[in-house]
């Protein structure tokens, strides 16, 4: 009996190894089916490039990773880079990926500072919103730090401003459609381009933190 | 950013009911239905397993009551200052200090606090949304008369009210600078509204009698498509990876107790209609309001503080109304028996 434990825990280590070796493999090599290195954009550690745009994976929630990965395969969120990547990905790749990159822990990629006034501005308005427009404030789903909640409401701090600016402009163009309820669309649509700019920089001056895997939301 | 034009409005007589309070925590007498089963029984939770698994429909408020406070009708114009009117000085930063507990009040009024939320969960816009029982609005209604407890009431003695119904905690004692605060920020936001006139705005909006009697069944669901994603599916409300809330728990021991006027489902219901989900206010039907409305006052929360001898007996005093589910049986429980205490002040950070 204690054999069989025994023999059970070790292949569930194994399993366990196998995974995270598989996840870092993809990442800096790609896949055998053609999907490019995730990390030729993304970084090393998964901290992305900032100036690039190209976004930190490291920390996100597993299943909002996942539900972005199929969302570029089947289009609710157009993304011409993305796009022929997942494609080349199995169901099996695109797991193995999330749960590599939601455990990773990396230093805030490097990114010139934005104007103190811009981030004091979008500072503001991720606070209290613009409600005479009927514009929450980004903290009241994204946490008032932008750690993100849940699989939802992904963190925003210390993420890459220009991604987050193209990102406000691709769900206001409707060129992304995978939220719920279809909330996210109707915040950006009413965002003008300062207040994008604004809320973009305040979120990437703020310091990232732990993977989003909090005890309460372990399995 | 400017402030929020809270337009004058012609009231028909008879539709002020709410008049006597400007926000949650009031609750009226109405005409409708029969309520469901009375927890007449001296053991209720016998009683329980006989009944049907399925609530009665509630019946829908008309505002029939006689107003507790008359309001002119009036076509003064009145839009709360901006944020940037807040002047220097003394008094400009007790204003800010009030904004600052309306907007963060579990961190800004610790030690008055005995759940998760913050008075900006139900005063949108730290109290300046119209709709959403604005502040301001507020404060240009008091002093008032108030059936919840006999008496007239000053505006500091309706803000204790909150801290001890909606936020289940304990009330700060007069000219505790909370109260000091918060009475401050609520006056400069009703800088140039009208004294004793129920603006267009204020208070929630008494939605019209549902088609069909709101329905506990119909309200499930509701909240399933449209609630449950941010304030989780046992309403239990959602944290950020740092402990902090970010949607409030809607029931269960974290939530607003027994006595809170979001107790009462035409508070709720209206709340719901005008600002939920978050950022999409207006978009569900008055029907789904109602129906979510019933099935989020017919789940347990803490205890009703005035509580008295039974919870028989504090339904006779304090809820004997189809608005309020306490003391009745829904699904097999008798609402109010097994509440969590209330005034459970926080001693967390």
């Amino acid at each position: 009996m204690r054999s069989m434990v025994g023999g059970a825990l070790l292949l569930c280590m194994s399993a366990i190894a196998a995974l995270a070796a598989d996840g870092k493999d993809i990442a800096a090599n790609g896949t055998s089916g053609g999907a490019l290195p995730c990390s030729s954009c993304h970084g090393e550690h998964g901290e992305g490039t900032p100036a690039s745009g190209f976004p930190r994976l490291a920390g996100l929630n597993v299943q909002y990773i996942e539900h972005q990965l199929e969302s570029f395969k089947n289009g609710t969120r157009k993304n011409d880079v993305m796009q022929p990547i997942v494609a080349a990905l199995s169901d099996d790749e695109r797991k193995t990926i999330a749960n590599y990159y939601a455990d990773m822990t990396a230093p805030k990629a490097e990114a010139e500072p934005a104007a103190p006034a811009a981030i004091a501005a979008g500072a503001k308005l991720a606070a209290t919103g613009d409600w005479p427009k009927g514009m929450p404030g980004c903290g009241q789903c994204h946490g008032a730090a932008g750690l993100g909640v849940g699989a939802t409401f992904p963190r925003l701090a210390g993420q890459s401003a220009t991604y987050i600016e193209n990102a406000l402009q691709s769900w206001k163009a409707g060129d992304r459609k995978n939220d719920p309820m279809g909330l996210m669309a109707s915040v950006a649509s009413k965002l003008n381009d300062d207040q994008i700019k604004n809320v973009a920089a305040y979120y990437e001056s703020l310091p990232v933190a732990a993977p989003a895997r909090s005890p309460e939301t372990k399995p | 950013m400017s402030g929020n034009p809270i337009k004058p409005s012609t009231w028909a007589a008879g539709v002020v009911a709410l008049a006597a309070a400007g926000f949650i925590g009031h609750m009226l007498p109405s005409t409708g239905t029969a309520p469901e089963q009375p927890a007449a029984s001296a053991q209720p939770a016998k009683q329980a397993k006989s009944e049907s698994p399925t609530p009665k429909a509630v019946a829908p408020v008309q505002e029939t009551a006689a107003p507790a406070r008359k309001t002119e009708a009036t076509s003064a114009s009145y839009t709360p200052p901006a944020e940037s009117d807040i002047p220097k000085g003394p008094f400009g930063d007790m204003v800010r200090l009030g904004e600052a507990i309306f907007h963060d009040t579990q961190h800004n009024a610790k030690g008055f606090v005995g759940n998760d939320l913050q008075c900006a969960n139900c005063h949108i816009d730290r109290g300046r949304q119209p709709n959403s029982a604005p502040l301001g609005a507020a404060y240009l209604l008091y002093p008032a008369y108030r059936s919840k407890n006999g008496h007239v009431n000053t505006f500091q003695e309706r803000l204790q009210g909150c801290f001890r119904f909606s936020m289940n905690g304990k009330a700060p004692p007069f000219n505790d600078k909370v109260l000091v605060a918060l009475e401050t920020y609520a006056y400069f936001l009703a800088r140039g509204g009208p004294t004793g006139v129920a603006v267009e705005g204020h208070g929630y909006p008494k939605l019209k009698a549902p088609g069909q009697p709101a329905d506990y069944d119909r309200g499930a669901k509701v909240y399933a498509q449209h609630c449950a994603l941010c304030h989780g599916a046992g309403g239990e409300g959602q944290k950020s990876a740092d402990g902090q809330t970010v949607f409030p728990p809607l029931w269960g021991p974290r939530s607003f107790n027994w006595g809170a006027g979001m107790g009462s489902i035409n508070n709720a219901a209206g709340f719901i209609k005008a600002n939920m989900p978050l950022g999409l206010g207006g978009t569900l039907s008055d029907q789904d309001a109602w129906d979510v409305a019933t099935y989020m006052d017919s789940q347990e929360r803490p205890q009703d503080p005035r509580f008295v001898d039974s919870v028989t007996e504090t339904r006779k005093r304090f809820h004997d109304e189809p608005t309020s589910k306490y003391g009745l049986i829904v699904n097999g429980v008798l609402l109010g028996e097994k509440s969590p205490p209330s005034g459970t002040i926080n001693t967390m950070d």
